[in-house]
């Protein structure tokens, strides 16, 4: 069971802004699937590798590429979807209180 | 000409002999579709004046008698969350309402380079995140074959323009099923190829590792014609895989005599008579074209959800932290302090479903809980993918069906995540080993609904699946 007061918290660790309602739910609902996802417990897993990506045979350095400079966005392009900017920076509220 | 029954190969024969001009499709094409759209909701906006531009473009190299490349004319629609250089890309989220790429990802510069036009992007699930298409944050697809039901998802809106015929061809992208789940529902061809066969570069990032781009089509071959032309190493996504890309539809139409089925017999369980009653038929169907059919345990599957869960809301809780009101359009506006907005403009702009998936994967990467969960799926993950490997030794391909139950209707499950998710029970797998699989049509229920069968080959193995797909089409009667 996941309590509300959790849902709170993480909540918090990912900068979600919840509604009393919307964190009744969710601790209704992550609870449910934590019950499903508590049957992977059934497995031993001893000794296994994690699998972390799919992976295929390629030599080990096979991605990587040569560093040479590369033509990149305007600056005008980089900031154009922002919703506030200011002399071509993202403009955002204060980060520090006084 | 119409192109609601238009193939690729029909489109090029037209152009070459000047039956009809890249632009004549490409008006007529859009027409019909802005026409038809109020019906299904199947595109969320067009883009009139690419397409035309790329028209113009094919019409030039007919009149100079110039050979046509291999999508010349061709009608597509792009999901929504794949980027096109200044034409609104939303991913049906409000987050992103406003947003106007700057680039354009590979498989979009890849398909315009071959010639295909692209008339409009595609509602999908926000995100790519659902099962149905009502996690849209601008209304839900209605599934062409019978309006009252989901078109399935994530890609329902590109699924539903291939089967309504306001489209030749379109992209989707698979996480989960989000291809093959709506293709079965809709009736159509839809193709996850090996992960890695096609960059993600401009494929909004949902769930990194498990993340493909794919075709829908009326007819095997014309996926094959579509994977082809957006497939290949690119040095923009350092997952996407070197090996060479085949000539698929060189394969297509060569005898399907002595391949080796293997049917898993855990995803035999839990479907409804009527999708059990059409997969069986079309398995009779391949062993009468001389395959050789046996059963075959992939004994990992049962946890296969409870893994897909973990890691894909883990990836999700990273992967859409970058929206955080700075960068991309929608930013709360009554927050005093940099965190204040942050935190509000994901509130206020986030569907359920995203939310849903971001409190679960930031709760499973948390402080004590990253070993007994995301750490424990990995291992399960290894475990799922040597069960197909294990099996690859013994056969050239696994058929299942695609969805246990057909198109079901729009609200029926909505209130009740666990079962949305447990209905993508037999495509998670595939993802998550990272194989190439995909659903072919096999039939309709009585009431008129259509059933996909699965085909599942080992990495890189597309060409057999094509070649199985394509013959299983032929012989069924099976292409739109």
């Amino acid at each position: 069971m996941i309590t509300e007061e959790r849902v709170r918290y993480v909540a918090g660790l990912a900068n979600l802004t919840l509604s009393d309602r919307e964190i009744h739910r969710m601790a209704a609902d992550l609870s449910g699937i934590l019950v499903h996802i508590d049957k992977l417990n059934e497995i031993d897993t001893e000794g296994v590798e994690p699998m972390a990506q799919v992976l295929f045979d390629n030599e080990e350095t096979a991605t990587l590429r040569a560093d040479v400079e590369r033509p990149s966005l305007s600056n005008a392009d980089a900031v154009a979807n922002a919703a506030i900017t200011s002399g071509g920076y993202f403009k955002v509220p204060k980060v520090i209180e006084r | 000409m119409d192109v609601r029954s238009l193939t690729i190969d029909q489109i090029r024969a037209g152009l070459a002999s000047k039956q009809f001009s890249a632009a004549e499709i490409t008006t007529s094409a859009l027409e019909f579709a802005q026409a038809e759209n109020a019906k299904t909701n199947a595109y969320l906006h067009f883009c009139p004046e690419r397409a035309l531009a790329s028209a113009a473009k094919i019409d030039e190299l007919v009149a100079k008698g110039e050979p046509l490349p291999l999508l010349a004319g061709v009608p597509i629609g792009v999901k929504d969350v794949i980027v096109t250089k200044g034409v609104r890309t939303t991913c049906a989220s409000k987050i992103l309402e406003k947003y106007v790429p700057p680039y354009n990802a590979t498989a979009v510069d890849r398909l315009e380079a071959a010639g295909g036009i692209i008339l409009g992007k595609t509602t999908c699930d926000e995100f790519a995140m659902g099962s149905s298409n009502e996690n849209s944050a601008f209304g839900p697809v209605r599934n062409p074959a019978a309006l009252d039901r989901v078109p399935g998802g994530s890609s329902g809106g590109s699924a539903a323009v291939v089967a309504q015929g306001t489209a030749v061809v379109s992209l989707g992208s698979d996480t989960g099923g989000s291809i093959r789940q709506p293709a079965s529902f809709c009736g159509v061809v839809g193709v996850t190829p090996t992960y890695g066969r096609v960059s993600r570069y401009g494929l909004v990032a949902f769930a990194s590792s498990l993340d493909h781009i794919g075709p829908f089509s009326r007819n095997v071959a014309d996926s094959a014609t579509l994977l082809k032309a957006i497939a290949g190493r690119d040095p923009m996504d350092a997952t996407s895989a070197f090996a060479p890309v085949p000539d698929y539809n060189a394969t297509i139409g060569q005898s399907i005599k002595g391949l080796r089925l293997g049917l898993p017999k855990e995803y035999f369980v839990g479907m409804t008579s009527e999708t059990a009653d059409k997969v069986n038929k079309g398995i009779k169907l391949l062993e009468s074209l001389g395959c050789a059919v046996q059963e075959v345990n992939l004994p990992h599957t049962e946890y296969a959800i409870a893994t897909y869960y973990i890691i894909c809301t883990a990836e999700v809780s990273s992967n859409l932290a970058r929206f955080d009101g700075v960068r991309y359009t929608a930013r709360s506006e009554k927050s005093d302090t940099l965190s204040a907005m942050y935190s509000n403009s994901r509130g206020e702009n986030f569907g359920a479903e995203a939310k849903r998936r971001i409190m679960l994967g930031t709760y499973v990467l948390s402080h004590g809980y990253y070993e007994a969960y995301y750490i424990k799926a990995q291992k399960v993950r290894n475990l799922i993918t040597k069960d197909f490997a294990a099996a690859f030794e013994k056969v050239d391909a696994l058929i299942s069906p695609v969805s246990p139950f057909p198109a079901f209707k729009l609200g029926e499950k909505v209130d009740d995540p666990v079962a949305m998710y447990l209905s993508d029970i037999y495509t998670i797998t595939g993802d998550l080993a990272g194989i190439p699989c995909m659903s072919v049509p096999c039939g309709n229920t009585q009431d008129g609904l259509p059933i996909g069968m699965q085909i599942l080959t080992k990495h890189f193995g597309e060409e057999t699946m094509f070649r199985l797909a394509q013959a299983f089409e032929t012989a069924g009667g099976f292409a739109g």
